[in-house]
């Protein structure tokens, strides 16, 4: 059988060279001397604080879903969408694979992730495993690259652009929300979630 | 700098979710073990399994599905008396003529530039690899990490149509329709996104093991 190590070694994902973990300094990054990949970042922001990312991140989420994002003007003619206008529209109009990618790269995924790590930090204030830790860690490692907010804030700024030369354009709330949460989400690319691992103990909550 | 060890010459292996670093794994005697990660319980690999068949077969698929992507028009827009087909490249050139150049710059890149770079890096990864070449190692590991970081961005494209037809719905003076092209492109990026993670870049570094 497979035997753990401590956490005292370090693979690199890239390129398979073992490495001793040292503690890192404020600000400081580990780089692998073989393939120059990150090894590990210096985490300055506590559980308690990654907590507070992420409750602040579930509400924008919210707002960013129940608020139209944009309204076009026509001729005294008025049109807004929200992100689930936004599928409903793509499904009826014969594109539902769009329409699918979209709902679960934009709702379903961002919002498992954001459920799954304040209940999992939720827990690891008191450095307990949450219940359901183990399956949870590794759903989030496996929807992590799919969720897309921040491609969307980039398409609605196009989108508003395009429809500019032809239609009345009116910011709604739903897209000052999507900025903030695509903020909050530049603050949480530099954590790694791994380290839930080592903070919470083994014996399970 | 000496000898930099690898997990593979030392008998451990990484955990691919996880990160544990796990000794007395099986694999030298039989190297088709089933083993358990002892921490997330994931199956270990010392790479991931089937990574060349794999990738291969999506980047092939993903490839196919570009061409109607960028041939068939992925936008339709209708007023009155004018019914206007949009092609990826189309959108660009409008968006460069009637909106702003710097925003057609990025819709560009995410769109055409990102997709192709893809293409000629995995497969450029996937046949240096498989040849166990030396060249180039440092560069080559960091374009896997480019693609792998910027892959997602081509969806941008998707979501502007998807907006737009949620947006311009004028009844006869003005509506946009997806056409067939945004499924195909939608299909690209999840395929070519898929071909990315199944690509192992320890893979890379595996052929020669001159330590530098």
């Amino acid at each position: 059988m497979a035997t753990p190590l401590s956490d005292a070694l370090l693979i690199c994902e890239h390129c398979d060279t073992v490495y001793r973990r040292r503690p890192l300094a404020r600000g400081e990054v580990a780089q692998c001397q073989r393939c120059r990949a990150v090894l590990e970042r210096h985490q300055g922001l506590s559980v308690n604080a990654l907590l507070a990312l992420v409750l602040t991140a579930l509400i924008m989420f919210v707002q960013a879903n129940v608020w139209p994002i944009i309204t076009l003007g026509l001729n005294g003619q008025y049109s807004n969408s929200t992100l689930w206008g936004m599928i409903i529209a793509m499904w009826r109009e014969q594109a539902k694979v769009v329409s699918v990618l979209a709902a679960f790269t934009l709702f379903f995924f961002p919002l498992l992730k954001m459920l799954t790590l304040g209940w999992l930090l939720w827990f690891a204030r008191s450095g307990r495993r949450a219940p359901g830790f183990t399956p949870m860690m590794v759903t989030l490692h496996y929807i992590g690259p799919w969720t897309m907010s921040e491609v969307f804030v980039l398409g609605a700024l196009v989108a508003i652009v395009k429809a500019h030369v032809y239609f009345d354009v009116l910011a709604d709330p739903g897209i000052y929300a999507y900025a903030v949460l695509t903020l909050l989400i530049t603050i949480f690319a530099g954590v790694d979630l791994r380290r839930l691992w080592a903070l919470t103990a083994e014996r399970g909550g | 700098m000496s000898a930099l060890p690898r997990a593979s010459e030392r008998g451990l292996v990484g955990c691919h979710v996880c990160g544990l670093a796990c000794s007395d794994v099986p694999f030298r005697r039989d190297p088709e073990a089933r083993v358990a990660c002892p921490r997330c319980g994931s199956a270990l690999h010392r790479r991931k399994p089937g990574s060349y068949g794999r990738t291969w077969a999506l980047l092939i698929a993903a490839f196919i599905m570009y061409i109607p992507a960028n041939v068939v028009p992925i936008m339709r827009t209708a007023s009155l008396n004018d019914i206007d087909d949009n092609t990826i490249l189309s959108g660009v050139v409008e968006l460069w003529v009637k909106g702003s150049p710097d925003l057609a710059v990025i819709v560009f890149i995410a769109s055409i530039v990102v997709p192709m770079l893809k293409f000629f890096t995995l497969g450029t990864l996937l046949v240096t690899s498989q040849r166990r070449s030396g060249w180039a190692l440092p560069q080559r590991a960091r374009l896997y990490r480019l693609i792998e970081f910027i892959g997602y961005w081509s969806m941008l494209d998707v979501f502007v149509v998807s907006l737009l037809t949620a947006l311009v719905r004028f009844n006869v003076l003005s509506r946009v329709e997806p056409l067939p092209g945004v499924i195909f492109f939608g299909l690209t990026v999840v395929l070519t996104m898929l071909a990315s993670m199944s690509f192992d870049p320890r893979l890379i570094w595996d052929g020669r093991d001159t330590d530098d």
